[in-house]
């Protein structure tokens, strides 16, 4: 039969330097339909959940889903699914630009590296010819420079790479992609550099994939496309503004967090919005394989360059939560980011803590090499991200490993917004109950698109729910962490879900890989992965505690702005989710795994 | 007096910022109208921070925000 997966996984061992093609499991495919359910799957199997995710044992998941390279609008992502070494669980870190899609139309589903390699490699894909190379020249080179020596040197390639954080295993490193495209989170790109990997460069001769049932695609995808066009946000605001836009909604509602959450309300805010962007800094828009929506963005910098423009958590980030105002400082730290390859979020929250340690006088001019981490620093939040990337000096090195060792190391940890020791993005969840449920049980950590229910709660899509208040969140948050789970294994863009809903993916999904799901078919298929996550997590040594917001998060109450007074209900509404999950002190019972068709995961409840 | 914020496309061809005057027993309606701004480009309406419909009876003092459809991640 026909279906859009290629039904090939590459396995690449390091250790030994062989490269083997393997059938893809085609029932673990179907069950868990890719990218994110079957990689957490195959990584549980392989025995990922208790080794040291930084040593050879750990293994590193490149993985696509069914609809990554088809017609589908968004269909082109692809996800890093590993042990995080920042977390100690399940990382699953979602990336666009057209390299999955090339590795589709290369003939694979997924790449399985293991193993460590005695010195720097890169992996050269061209379709089924599969080699590893030398890669000593490229270590210590910034991931643009890297992607512009391989592209010179293999013609018609897409590159995947680390830049200098990851080789240093930082363990906010990402791993880059086509430019500024980026698997962020959770220190996947620590990972690659622990096995000496630096790149992967994908050629193919095929340009699509041919589906189950072509006229029953072509018709849902048509639909699709309709959908996207036409809706307010992803036919209008995300191409106009991109996702710098909510800048001024959130500020406005009092859900910035500002100076380390210390506030949720920023003044200035305007000057490094959405709009301030497109009219100073944006040069034009920039879109990922398959994309009609194009949310990305291209921005000049002061010094006349052209780089790839910050979205709305970097702008928040290096913006509210560092005191900062201004946009060309932000434009640069984000460019430095993608250089040096860290993540835009962890990395500016990261010194937002280190400007709150500072502030509070646990960090001193003694150890800031000559620039303060003084609040509003334009200086400080460049410099700093350099230094976090390159490891140059005692504190850059300790804050590459993120908020939470940083605070710990002075013995406030508390003073990192961190959950699962990830930094929580640019929401205030004290002023928007549901997503602070979704923030507190994401299994990879702080986390906003893991259940973004800003959608419902502040954007009204698909209906407008009331922020402040707790009744039916915790059912929201369930259903739109299920339907967001879907999305990723599919191998679209969570962005699609402001126009599409679960009918209209499973017309893609089972026009693409000839399966018959219903609307609650596929929403079990998401609360399936997202209960396999959770046992990977507790294999892992998660524990009930860990779901768990930051003391000034979960306890203490909103000071400044219109949602001053407020507080987090997350003693009341991490119950009720628990319940809607069918969960006991945060794990799942034997009958939700039953019911769920995970028999085989209780033996490790 | 009463301070009108607007975003996104609302602010072509107008100020991001303005100021009314207050009159008793007015509504977001008797703000959208002289800006010449349709109430079904109106997705977000703000009165203080908080989600609004246009027939709420505004208080004298409050900010208003208008965004269009617009969203993010
Ligand atoms: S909406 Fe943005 S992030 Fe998503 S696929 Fe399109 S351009 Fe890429």
């Amino acid at each position: 039969m026909v279906t859009s997966y290629n039904g090939e996984v590459l396995r690449v061992n390091l250790t030994e330097r062989t490269i083997k093609a393997e059938p893809l499991d085609m029932d673990k495919a179907v069950k868990y339909i890719g990218g994110r359910g079957l990689g957490t799957r195959i990584l549980l199997d392989e025995g990922c959940a208790t080794v040291d995710p930084l040593s050879p044992e750990n293994k590193l998941i490149y993985i696509t889903g069914p609809m990554t390279g088809t017609a589908v609008p968004t269909g082109g992502r692809y996800m890093v699914v590993t042990k995080s070494p920042l977390t100690g669980m399940i990382a699953c870190s979602n990336s666009g630009g057209i390299w999955g899609a090339k590795l589709k139309y290369a003939g694979w589903d997924a790449i399985i590296v293991e193993g460590k390699a005695d010195a720097p490699v890169y992996l050269e894909i061209n379709d089924h010819e599969v080699t590893l190379h030398d890669a000593s020249d490229l270590w210590g080179k910034r991931s643009l420079d890297v992607e512009a020596t391989l592209k010179a040197r293999h013609e018609g390639y897409s590159v995947l790479n680390i830049g200098p954080a990851g080789e240093n295993q930082s363990l906010l490193a990402a791993i880059m992609n086509d430019g500024d495209r980026a698997a962020g989170r959770s220190g996947v790109g620590a990972v690659m550099g622990s096995k000496n990997l630096k790149a992967i460069v994908v050629k193919a001769s095929k340009t699509q994939i041919e589906p189950n049932d072509v006229d029953a695609l072509r018709t849902a995808a048509v639909d699709s496309l309709k959908k996207i066009r036409e809706n307010g946000v992803t036919g209008g605001g995300l191409p106009t503004y991109g996702t710098a836009v909510l800048v001024n909604i959130i500020n406005n509602i009092g859900a910035l967090p500002t100076r380390n959450w210390q506030e949720s309300y920023h003044p200035e805010a305007d000057s490094y919005s959405g709009e301030t962007m497109k009219d100073t800094s944006l040069v034009k828009n920039s879109a990922c394989h398959r994309c009609p929506i194009g949310c990305g963005r291209v921005v000049k910098l002061e010094d006349g360059s052209v780089v790839g423009g910050p979205e709305y958590e970097p702008l928040w980030a290096y913006g509210a939560n560092c005191g900062n105002t201004n946009l060309d400082a932000i434009n640069k730290a984000n460019e430095i980011c993608n250089e040096v390859g860290l993540d835009a979020i962890s990395t500016p929250c990261t010194i937002a803590a280190a400007m709150e340690l500072y502030q509070r006088g646990y960090i001193t001019d003694a150890d800031c090499d000559g620039v303060p981490l003084v609040w509003g620093s334009t200086e400080a939040i460049t410099t700093w991200t350099e230094w976090m990337g390159t490891s140059k000096n005692a504190l850059a090195k300790l804050m590459a490993d993120g908020s939470y060792r940083l605070c710990d190391h002075y013995g406030v940890p508390e003073l990192s917004m961190s959950v699962k020791k990830q930094e929580i993005p640019a929401y205030d969840a004290r002023a928007i109950q549901g997503i602070g449920i979704t923030y507190a049980t994401s299994n990879r950590g702080g986390c906003h698109v893991r259940g973004y229910m800003i959608s419902p709660e502040v954007l009204g899509l698909p209906e407008q729910l009331d922020r402040t208040t707790v009744e039916g969140k915790a059912e929201w948050a369930k259903i739109f962490q299920d339907l967001t789970a879907v999305i990723d294994a599919m191998g679209m863009c969570l962005f699609s879900s402001f126009a599409l809903g679960a009918p209209e993916y499973a017309a893609l999904l089972n026009a693409g890989t000839g399966t018959n799901y219903d609307v609650n078919g596929l929403l079990e298929v998401g609360d399936r992965i997202y209960n396999l996550e959770r046992v990977f997590n507790k294999v892992a040594g998660m524990k009930p505690e860990d779901d768990r917001l930051p003391k000034r998060i979960g306890e203490e109450k909103i000071v400044n702005g219109p949602s001053e007074g407020m507080k987090s209900e997350i003693k009341l509404t991490l119950p009720q989710y628990y319940e809607a999950r069918g969960w006991k002190e945060a794990f799942p019972t034997e009958e939700t795994l039953k019911r769920l068709g995970l028999e085989d995961l209780i033996q490790y409840l | 007096m009463l301070e009108v914020r607007l975003f996104a496309t609302f602010r072509e061809g107008r100020d991001k910022i303005l100021f009314m005057e207050h009159k008793p027993g007015m509504t977001g309606y008797d703000i959208i109208t002289p800006l010449a701004i349709p109430e079904e480009e109106i997705a977000i309406f703000l009165v203080d921070g908080r989600h609004s419909r246009l027939n709420t009876v505004l208080e004298d003092g409050s900010v208003l925000a208008l965004f269009p459809p617009v969203g993010g991640g």
